[in-house]
């Protein structure tokens, strides 16, 4: 124990003297939650619309109106007859544009289907069929209330009454939902990079070479190695916490003390990866590459985080059970956000603590063949 | 001439012989591109549902048919009461509690209104909104069907949507594109910046130095070779983005190979700056990923839109040089632009690039004296 404390005091003090990685090891778990938590958000509002009316009227203005009063909606242009539709989009000035063709008021007032074309940027897919869905709600909501008199419409009710309710994250707030995810990529993503680049860095320098012929066992060598770095992850969660509490109002529901020990499991699964990527790599920069690829890829794209699961193909889908980040996102979400302990969450608990043992024994097995 | 022709055969050899780096340059962004291109699919289908029919009337059935017939929901089970489905939903077994309240079928046969309650699990929101989306519009035909006078064509409003660019709204059109500026950024930036200082770490640098070379030429040399592997990785992520994943390129390959180069100049630029600020490889590396690429990447609408972004943060985005290039990926291969459109992302890409790789060259001179 107290040669693993001393390995342990040794590369925190390796750490230390390099004041740059350490605060780059705090510091950039808030850096990133502020900017996930600014550039990520679900809710389109302030498409670019430019508008071409062509039927010049009381009704065609009120369409209008109904579209830009919706803060959906911002006026980019209002176009003129016969204006470069394909300039304007290509220049991105405006995502959408409103045709309203001439005949749409005489069809209004004859009571016909007076068909008004949207023009939409389908580059950004997502953008545009949210964009898509708010304006035919917008054309419903006019055509509502349209003069009941007008062309024999009556106002009236639609006949399901359709009451959503969202649990657990009510407002549907994208920094709710990416906490657990960021914790999950920063974890494994600065534990694995740390773990594999101050071992690499040792290779590179020969101090392994002496700290491999002194007395200390494999297992002390893994065990002082890891020590810090555990501690550092554990900070760096406590820091993500606490920024989300503060800046964008995030609270744990659950017990702590839960999340707490899913994060060191998964922690300890980081590591372990970390140290066998430093024993495939021979040089600091093989060890990023390698570290990056395996690390940052899957825990955002493949984790669930971003990217639905279900959506994916089946082949990918399999892949996905074997990353652990997607065990802890649904233990993690769990905790924090449905206020529920690790319990309902067994067979992905089971499945992490499966994951650092493997990882732990294959670094072990690495690290001791390396010795002979 | 001929000197700098002695620093880039150098600086190849050097690149040759660092023989795990090669393979990783284009490992890398396979790996990537194929991760991203199948995972990154923002449509969402087979919501797991659980459902509470306290009617059990044919309206209430035929309310339900028309959820699961849409694809966009599977029946994950049923419950008798809605004070059950809390256990689902906290599982995760379910993602929606579907709730016909009773006496649905009676109230709608009498013309009015049924209720309908949907309860949402909003811990994973990106698809709680995709789902909600996809209930109201089911909901809101089936109410349009049940209407007295439903078929008939009634006078008002229709919105003819026509989706430019991207007719089938594929959001991967959206992301495989996007590898392309991942990966430039990967590889000539961050590996630039940890090659420089990997000659300061072991001493070669002083050595370069003190040879009569002018430190531009020393520069050149050092970044010729990623130039080619820049190339290199365009062409390899094109052929894949066009054969591989269906992606129309419908401007000009000659075009984006040359704002490619405007774009790698700043690339290479930020990564030469980075590298005279930092002493170790680890701290380029952090540097460089954590401070530039990572920024980059999310405020440069390449993956996350501008326009939902708050207005200071969207202010912001004009000085991220991708934000530029990203509109130069996005244009040449969804809307087939030409020059003529592209030419202020041209301009800004150029001094971009001017503006970094004068930085980097004054702070390496500094170091110089």
């Amino acid at each position: 124990m107290r040669r693993i404390w001393a390995v342990a005091v040794k590369d925190l003090r390796q750490a230390a003297r390099d004041p740059f990685s350490l605060l780059m090891l705090l510091g950039i778990p808030t850096f990133m939650l502020l900017l996930y938590g600014y550039a990520l958000n679900f809710d389109v509002r302030h498409v670019r619309l430019a508008v071409q009316d062509l039927s010049h009227s009381a009704a065609s203005r009120d369409l209008v109106a109904s579209f830009l009063n919706s803060t959906h909606f911002d006026l980019a242009a209002a176009l003129p007859a016969g204006a470069d539709l394909e300039t304007l989009t290509e220049r991105r000035q405006a995502k959408a544009i409103l045709v309203i063709p001439e005949s749409f008021s005489g069809d209004l007032e004859a009571g016909r289907r007076a068909v008004v074309q949207l023009i939409l940027d389908g580059t950004d897919a997502g953008t545009a069929s949210t964009v898509l869905g708010y304006a035919s709600a917008l054309a419903d909501r006019f055509n509502a209330s349209l003069a009941p008199g007008l062309a024999g419409t009556e106002p009236r009710e639609p006949l399901v009454d359709y009451r959503p309710r969202v649990w657990f994250n009510p407002e549907l707030e994208s920094t709710q939902f990416i906490v657990p995810g960021l914790i999950g990529f920063i974890l494994m993503l600065t534990a694995v990079l740390s773990t594999a680049l101050s071992v690499v860095r040792e290779k590179e320098r020969g101090t392994m070479e002496q700290l491999l012929v002194t007395s200390l066992r494999p297992g002390e060598l893994i065990a002082g190695k890891m020590l810090p770095y555990l501690a550092i992850s554990l900070a760096a969660t406590a820091v993500i916490l606490a920024a989300a509490r503060l800046l964008f109002d995030v609270v744990v529901k659950g017990p702590y003390l839960h999340l707490f020990l899913v994060v060191l499991v998964y922690l300890i699964g980081a590591l372990g990866l970390g140290l066998l990527v430093s024993s495939v790599s021979h040089s600091q920069s093989m060890a990023f590459q390698v570290g990056a690829l395996i690390s940052m890829l899957p825990a955002i794209f493949l984790s669930g985080f971003i990217f639905p699961i279900r959506s994916m193909p089946a082949a990918l889908q399999a892949v996905t059970y074997l990353v652990p980040a997607r065990y802890f996102l649904v233990i993690v979400r769990g905790i924090i956000l449905k206020g529920a302990g690790i319990a309902p969450y067994w067979p992905d608990m089971l499945f992490l603590v499966a994951n650092a043992a493997l990882m732990m024994g294959l670094a072990w097995a690495r690290l001791t063949r390396r010795e002979a | 001439m001929g000197t700098l022709l002695h620093v880039i055969v150098k600086e190849l050899i050097q690149l040759r012989q660092d023989r795990r780096l090669l393979p990783a340059m284009i490992v890398g962004p396979v790996v990537q591109l194929l991760a991203l291109g199948y995972a990154a699919n923002s449509d969402v289908t087979g919501i797991p549902m659980v459902l509470v029919d306290q009617d059990r009337s044919s309206a209430s059935r035929a309310l339900v048919d028309r959820f699961l017939s849409s694809g966009s929901f599977v029946l994950a089970g049923t419950e008798p009461v809605p004070a059950l489905v809390e256990r689902w939903l906290v599982e995760g077994s379910a993602q929606v509690a579907l709730v016909v309240a009773p006496g649905f079928g009676e109230r709608t046969a009498a013309g009015r209104p049924g209720a309908v309650q949907l309860l949402v699990d909003g811990s994973d929101a990106s698809s709680a909104v995709v789902g909600m989306g996809y209930a109201s519009r089911i909901l809101s035909a089936a109410a349009a069907d049940m209407a007295p006078g439903a078929g008939r064509e009634r006078p008002g409003v229709e919105v003819e949507p026509r989706v430019w660019y991207n007719p089938d709204l594929r959001s991967r059109w959206y992301y495989v594109p996007a590898i392309l500026a991942l990966t430039l950024m990967l590889t000539t930036m961050i590996l630039p910046s940890m090659a420089v200082v990997r000659e300061k770490e072991a001493g070669t640098m002083e050595q370069l130095i003190v040879t009569p070379l002018k430190p531009w030429q020393v520069i050149a040399g050092k970044l010729f070779p990623f130039v080619l592997v820049g190339l290199l990785d365009l062409l390899l992520v094109s052929g894949l983005v066009v054969f591989l994943f269906g992606v129309p390129l419908r401007g000009s390959f000659v075009l984006l190979a040359a704002l490619t180069l405007l774009f790698l100049s700043t690339t290479l630029g930020l990564g030469l700056l980075v590298s005279a600020m930092v002493r170790t490889q680890q701290q380029a590396m952090v540097a460089s990923t954590f401070l530039l690429m990572v920024p980059m990447l999310y405020l440069s609408g390449l993956i996350f839109p501008i326009e939902n972004m708050p207005a200071p943060i969207q202010l912001a985005t004009h000085a991220i040089p991708l934000r530029y290039y990203s509109n130069v990926i996005r244009g040449i291969f969804l809307k087939g632009s030409g020059l003529e459109v592209l030419w202020p992302e041209a301009l800004f890409l150029a001094g971009f690039g001017a503006a970094a790789l004068g930085m980097a060259a004054l702070r390496f001179r500094k170091r110089l004296d």
